[in-house]
């Protein structure tokens, strides 16, 4: 079976003023299925620039990228919104949960653009609900639900197509530590029961410790790759 | 996304923001409310003309004499005195004439008892009330022997009636001066009204064109000579015959210009239907410009929208929606939000014109294209202006959008 994540070479420069800058300069790594990584580093180490590649938010200037065996780095727009759709779930520091919207509707969301039928939209949107602990939820708006709740939603949302990997940038960085832990032994127990590839960007290195692996990236390469002998429970 | 899919999402977004969503719609409801009162009042005011042309007679044709030039100055139409009985007779043999009556028209004093009335009297032929469409009120009209023996018979018109009649009795019989002389009272008109020019039509006495002509004015000329055609198809050709045939009688050749003047009400008609055409055109003017203020009032807010909703499109973005995705939800935001304002402008339109013609009885006909049309053209004024704050939404880069704060 062909792993989930194969990037080679993977380089990315842009102009910023009349400088450029060189936000990546080679990068390789492979992820195999069912790993769960933390990516690490200093700001502007080039480890967010690194996870919008691995989203296909972005496209690398140069290096071959392929995402569960497919070459994905020369797609165009609409084919790159399709797999990410389809084939990645995305969590992200603030929610990004819509505003006056129930928690089952923004679950949905990612199953409108796939074209799910409602029913089925419904009855999935429901079971990752409950799978990720707030079925009581569901009918509640984002600005009635906590931080943590939130972002539980918000990790249902990324988990409601069945996808391949699941990215995850700062998913703790605006949680106390309370709702951090819980958050991280959602993703851990996803991880093992489920069998979810997660892929997690975070510069704590507590948040980090719920991972088996740990790349460092700095100055736009990987410094740094290690499996976690001590993980956190 | 199905299309059933994307309305009801852009519903959805719309209700979430009502009060900002009724703001926005303002500009089209008022828009498409004002067009469509105006195009009422219009519309009615272009038909209530046409109805009293029409009641004026059925295909008249009208001959007035032309100007004439008297040591350099020209009178105005009807100057000239050429017109005369024989050729209003002669005009009776043309093919296609159903009728002639020459009028002999004037103002002066009718006297009834101690009642006098200033009115108009006109001489005219026993085929007058036919050529008008004038039924008769009571009595009878005066016939062929009154013409030819120019009697002293009289047919009042109800304003005169009233005036010298006030105490109600039937003027049937009675005796009027006009002019010092007495004629005797043989019938009485329906009432018609004022015309489509706000003169009182009932206000006239009428007599025997001769009786008028010989016994008060000494003229040899009349003032106007009116022809009904056989059909509305005979009017043209009638038209065309009369104007040769007076040339013929009145021995004029090129260059010498016409000394009388043939229209028929068609022409009128036209004239008014120009004239609403015309006022249509400007309507729509101001309908196109309302409306584009509304879509830009629409374009705005969009813009505004698309500002707020920056995260959202990134998060839409990077959950699978495509571009044209965005797009296509933020247009029929405006789509919709367009739409809804020119169907509750339709109502307000609708329930203001009621109010108008309520109010001051003025006609009114707001006709149903017109309201298919203002709809539309907000639907359309909806893709319009929404295209671009849509646009700008759909090339949002998601990175930057969920970035966004």
């Amino acid at each position: 079976m062909a792993a989930v994540v194969e990037v080679a070479g993977l380089r990315k420069e842009y102009a910023l003023g009349n400088d450029r800058v060189y936000a990546l300069r080679g990068v390789d790594l492979t992820v195999e299925c069912g790993e769960f990584v933390a990516v690490m580093g200093p700001s502007g180490s080039g480890k967010s620039t690194f996870m919008h590649l691995i989203g296909l938010l972005d496209t690398p200037t140069e290096g071959t990228y392929r995402l569960e065996g497919q070459e994905v780095s020369n797609l165009s727009t609409d084919a790159r919104a399709d797999i990410r759709g389809r084939r990645l779930g995305f969590v992200f520091q603030a929610y990004n949960l819509l505003p006056r919207t129930s928690a089952l509707e923004n679950v949905e969301l990612p199953m409108v653009y796939a074209g799910v039928i409602e029913a089925e939209r419904r009855a999935l949107a429901l079971e990752k609900l409950a799978l990720v602990g707030v079925p009581q939820l569901a009918a509640h708006h984002p600005n009635q639900m906590s931080g943590g709740q939130q972002q539980r939603v918000a990790i249902a949302r990324a988990l409601v197509n069945n996808p391949g990997l699941i990215l995850a940038d700062e998913p703790t960085g605006a949680l106390d530590t309370k709702s951090s832990q819980d958050v991280m032994r959602l993703f851990a127990r996803l991880n093992e029961e489920q069998g979810m590839t997660i892929m997690l960007v975070t510069h704590e290195p507590d948040v980090a410790a719920y991972a088996r692996r740990i790349v460092t990236f700095r100055d736009g390469v990987i410094t740094g790759d290690a499996t976690n002998d001590r993980r956190a429970a | 996304m199905t299309a059933a899919a994307t309305l009801r999402l852009a519903l959805a977004a719309l209700i979430r923001n009502k009060t900002r969503s009724m703001l926005t719609m303002l500009g089209i409801v008022i828009g498409v409310a004002a067009v469509l009162v105006t195009v009422a009042i219009g519309v009615g005011a272009r038909t209530s003309v046409q109805q009293s042309i029409n009641s004026l007679g059925s295909n008249l044709i009208v001959v007035q004499p032309g100007s004439v030039t008297m040591t350099g100055a020209r009178t105005g139409l009807g100057g000239a005195s050429t017109l005369t009985p024989d050729d209003g007779l002669a005009i009776a043999k043309l093919p296609g004439v159903a009728a002639v009556s020459p009028i002999a028209s004037f103002r002066t004093q009718a006297v009834a008892g101690d009642n006098n009335w200033q009115t108009s009297v006109n001489g005219v032929a026993p085929t007058y009330t036919f050529i008008r469409s004038w039924p008769l009120a009571a009595g009878r009209f005066f016939n062929e022997n009154d013409v030819a023996s120019a009697a002293k018979v009289a047919v009042l018109g109800q304003t005169v009636v009233s005036q010298l009649f006030p105490s109600g009795d039937s003027p049937i019989g009675q005796t009027i001066i006009v002019k010092g002389a007495p004629f005797t009272v043989v019938g009485t008109l329906q009432a018609l009204g004022q015309s489509g020019l706000g003169q009182d039509q009932d206000d006239t006495v009428l007599i025997p064109y001769t009786s008028a002509m010989q016994r008060l004015t000494g003229l040899t000329t009349v003032n106007v000579l009116m022809i009904s055609a056989a059909s509305a198809d005979a009017i043209d050709p009638v038209t065309e015959r009369v104007t040769a045939l007076l040339e013929q009688r009145h021995r004029i050749v090129p260059p010498q210009t016409d000394d009388f003047q043939v229209r028929n009400l068609q022409a009128i008609a036209q004239t008014a239907s120009q004239t609403g055409t015309i006022m249509e055109l400007l309507l729509a003017g101001v309908a196109a410009v309302s409306l584009v203020v509304g879509g830009i009032g629409i374009m705005n807010i969009m813009l505004v929208s698309v500002t707020e909703r920056t995260r959202e499109i990134g998060l839409r973005m990077a959950v699978g929606a495509r571009g044209g995705s965005i797009l296509r939800q933020f247009l029929a935001e405006s789509v919709v939000l367009a739409t809804i304002g020119g169907l509750i402008g339709v109502v307000v339109g609708g329930t203001g014109t009621l109010a108008v013609a309520a109010l001051t009885h003025w006609p009114t006909t707001i006709p149903p294209q017109w309201i298919v049309a203002s709809v539309g053209f907000s639907a359309m004024v909806g893709i319009f202006f929404g295209y671009y704050p849509a646009r700008q939404a759909a090339q949002l880069n998601p990175i930057e959008a969920l970035r966004f704060e």
